[in-house]
């Protein structure tokens, strides 16, 4: 097959979405419908994430990809190595030294600072969209800020269970107007979503919608006086950095309900064991 | 003590050799080539080019070698190196009229000038498996004529002379283009065609179906449905006119449907189109039907919530490379959202017992 | 045609457009903020910031309104050369390129609707001086307060009560551009008096 053009994208496609990057940054929380292209990726696995990636790489940038919060889970590997095949950037794994990170599912534990780009791979980008499954439907409720019926869920999910029962892809209002669905990042991570030093843009492939959180941007998860917002985490430390303020996977380890739990974010886990911080389970 | 998983990028390195061992089989029986895709199992390539959006039957034939026959996986394949392709302009449009036609058959009409041509079709076939082709595969040459030449009528357009079928007013407004702009709602009938000529064969086929069956039922007869090649011109801006710069062959569906009327307007039969690369008449028949049902709205009919009549649901489905995706991306890992849906229900189970408890207790 | 048609789009068009736009973008993100952009060398009226911004984010797709003396036979055969992007009034445009006083009135622009706000205009505004310093800017991409010469603050202040609809502003001044998006809001600095920069 012959050469692809620098990051994969051809120019045209690149200035479509990156048209639909700056209105999306313009609009804090707004969906801007982009022309998705198909990618020699399955929709779904992130080519939305993919083409906004290519719409602002440059050869200059240092690259990070998570998957589940870790670089090295299959998905975040084939990414990584798509762009250092057709864009020929410098990948890293450290979070601090990347200057555009793509991410499933995460925010990185440690803060990021100005200068940085976080790109979310985003599979459903309507947060109305299991309560009202018509795009016409739901472009009318956010034209007219009609909400209701996201605040009638969440409470009904209170009358039931006694607490909202969305424990990830937690709904946000953005700057006090458009409710926003952060990717199915756990609610843990959305404190971390307002005020961020960096430019987050959200890409939705097949959905073929972009969006985007400028730096230092309003962001409120929805809640109740009664019911507040509450990000949660399994109430352990990380077994083998023993840190207490990170997002944790449980692992089963033996056929007997030994369970044991670990950063989910393992630049953040190694960086802290490299540190010489120990948890209960490290070697 | 625990160690964490490494190596995802040997496991995917690996993953792809082993994969290619697989495809290539048994190294005993001889590799196929692309040229025997494409000569004999042509229905597969044909289906390969309609829903990847592409016509180029090598290529097609190319990609189900490399998709060891999965159909959905090569028109991904054709998909995603059509995407790449620089566009120099756009044809004219073809011009069906003109078509040399293999087949062409109309249920309305038992003749008609152009006549019915039954061509190389499996309708009467009984279906018995041949043994003998897995002997030896080779056929007598089949009996043949002269191609009749010149044009083939529609069948439509003798209704339209007298005013029995509605009127399909020629329009040059440039259509939308649904690779180049994102799908938007209401979509016109030139996007939903363009939508359902690449739909999935299988889903356009119980769309179909359901119509049939009641679910936004239609009346369809086919009037006309014709296989065969056209010419493709483009207006080569330079020279000032246009040129024939290929061919393709086609499946073209007309059906003639339920018709409409009151006491002020005369009754009138109405449409279904159907326009298909290759020899591909499941899917133009059904490509029709679901084309009918879906113009309810222009029609002045009800809506009887089908889902053949629900442009939104049709065409946000059709696409089986999204479907596909998207269906098959829930085997990726989700430990993040699993663990919070998790951590959450732990919470909630812990709540409800202590309140038992309690309750038990008063 | 003129040599100078022919000239002055990047040499290497993936990167340098990818290094503009990353410059187009943290301005959009950050309002007010002042970034460097290189790599264009269009002629006159156009500075090379314009020119670079113009390369990086127009084609055949985007209808572009050429207003006042920008509206010249050296901008538009170049423009046609690099861009293919098509001439239009300024009530079909996405792109609108001037300066200030050209631009002027801003009521023809289109705002986007409430269903689509992103179908809207952006005003590329070519400035005399650019400078971190008069009317005093608070909003999402702010961290807390930045400041930007703007030619004037009614017009920005009137475009923030359309939100979420309303026009986006690039600015534009020798190799450097700043933006203001209609999220931001506008008001006059409490230490300084604003400068009627770029209206000349």
């Amino acid at each position: 097959m012959t050469e692809y053009n620098f990051a994969y994208l051809d120019e045209q496609t690149k200035r479509m979405i990156r048209r639909a990057i700056l209105k999306g940054l313009a609009i804090p929380g707004y969906q801007v419908p982009f022309a998705s292209r198909e990618m020699p990726m399955p929709y779904g696995w992130g080519t939305g994430g993919v083409q906004v990636s290519a719409a602002v790489l440059t050869p200059k940038d240092m690259f990070k990809v998570i998957d589940q919060g870790a670089d090295d889970t299959t998905n975040a590997v084939s990414i990584r190595t798509f762009f250092q095949r057709t864009a020929g950037v410098a990948t890293t794994t450290a979070t601090s030294d990347a200057t555009v990170i793509q991410t499933r599912h995460r925010i990185p534990e440690e803060p990021l600072h100005e200068g940085q780009i976080l790109v979310y791979q985003v599979p459903i980008p309507e947060p109305l969209r299991f309560l009202e499954p018509r795009e016409s439907e739901t472009r009318k409720m956010h034209s007219l800020e009609e909400y209701g019926l996201m605040h009638v869920k969440l409470y009904e999910d209170i009358s039931r269970h006694g607490h909202i029962a969305t424990s990830y892809a937690y709904p946000v209002k953005v700057e006090g107007r458009y409710v926003m669905d952060p990717s199915p990042i756990p609610k843990f991570d959305n404190p971390k979503l307002g005020d961020m030093a960096a430019i987050q843009l959200f890409g939705a492939g097949r959905e073929q919608r972009i969006y985007a959180l400028p730096p230092y941007t309003q962001v409120v998860s929805l809640d109740f006086e009664d019911h507040p917002f509450e990000a949660s985490k399994a109430d352990h430390p990380c077994g083998m950095c023993g840190a207490t303020d990170s997002y944790l996977d449980e692992l089963i380890i033996d056929d007997a309900g030994g369970r044991m739990f670990v950063c989910s974010d393992t630049d953040y886990c190694e960086a802290r064991q490299t540190a010489g911080h120990k948890g209960k389970d490290a070697a | 003590m625990y160690v964490a998983v490494k190596g995802g990028e040997r496991a995917i390195e690996n993953a792809h050799a082993w994969l290619a061992e697989e495809r290539r089989g048994n190294t005993d029986v001889a590799e196929l080539s692309i040229a025997q895709i494409r000569e004999q199992l042509s229905l597969a390539v044909n289906r390969v080019m309609a829903e990847g959006s592409l016509y180029d039957p090598d290529l097609a034939a190319l990609a189900i070698k490399q998709a060891r026959g999965d159909l959905i996986e090569a028109i991904f394949l054709i998909r995603a190196y059509r995407t790449t392709l620089p566009r120099f302009g756009a044809s004219e449009p073809v011009d069906t009229g003109i078509m040399a036609c293999d087949r062409r058959i109309s249920a309305t009409f038992k003749d008609l000038p152009g006549g019915q041509v039954l061509g190389p079709t499996f309708d009467y076939t009984h279906r018995l498996l041949d043994f003998k082709l897995a002997a030896d595969g080779e056929v007598p040459k089949a009996p043949s004529r002269d191609a009749e030449t010149g044009t083939v009528p529609h069948v439509t357009a003798f209704l339209n002379r007298e005013g029995l079928i509605e009127e399909a007013p020629h329009d040059d407004t440039p259509p939308p283009d649904l690779t180049r702009e994102p799908l938007e709602m209401p979509a016109d009938r030139a996007l939903r065609l363009q939508a359902l000529t690449r739909a999935d064969e299988g889903f356009t086929l119980g769309l179909a179906y359901s119509t049939q069956r009641g679910y936004g039922r239609n009346h369809a007869f086919v009037g006309e449905l014709r296989i065969g090649s056209v010419p493709v011109e483009m207006d080569i801006p330079e020279l000032g006119f246009a040129v024939e710069i290929g061919e393709v062959t086609l499946t073209e569906c007309e059906t003639v449907n339920q018709f409409t009327g009151s006491k002020t307007e005369l009754p009138q039969f109405t449409r279904g189109y159907g326009l298909v690369f290759g020899q591909t008449e499941r899917k133009a028949i059904s490509m029709a039907l679901v084309d009918r049902a879906l113009r309810w709205e222009e029609l002045g009919e009800d809506n009887v919530g089908a889902p053949a009549q629900d442009a939104e649901f049709v065409l946000y489905h059709a696409d089986n490379i999204q479907a596909t995706g998207f269906l098959e991306h829930i085997k990726l890992p989700h430990y993040v959202d699993f663990q919070s849906e998790l951590e959450l229900v732990r919470k909630l189970r812990r709540e409800a017992g202590a309140q038992q408890v309690q309750e038990a207790a008063e | 045609m003129q040599a100078n048609t022919l000239s002055g789009g990047f040499t290497d068009p993936a990167t340098q457009s990818a290094h503009a736009f990353r410059s187009v973008m943290e301005a959009m993100a950050r309002p007010g903020a002042i970034q460097d952009i290189h790599g264009a060398a269009p002629p006159a009226p156009l500075s090379p910031a314009m020119g670079a911004v113009l390369l990086t984010l127009c084609d055949t797709q985007t209808p572009v309104y050429l207003a006042g003396d920008m509206d010249c036979q050296a901008v538009r055969a170049w423009l046609a050369f690099h861009t293919g992007a098509p001439l239009v009034g300024p009530a079909h445009c996405m792109f609108a390129v001037g300066k200030w006083d050209a631009l002027a009135p801003l009521a023809v622009y289109p705002i986007g609707t409430s269903e689509y706000p992103d179908r809207s205009a952006t005003l590329i505004v070519e400035c005399s001086e650019l400078a971190a310093s008069g009317a005093t800017l608070t909003g999402p991409g702010i961290k807390e307060t930045a400041t930007l010469s703007l030619p004037e603050l009614d017009a920005f202040q009137a475009n923030r009560t359309l939100f979420p609809l309303g026009l986006d502003f690039i600015f534009t001044c020798g190799e450097r551009l700043a933006a203001l998006p209609r999220s931001t809001e506008v008001t006059r600095s409490s230490s300084e008096a604003i400068t009627q920069v770029g209206a000349s």
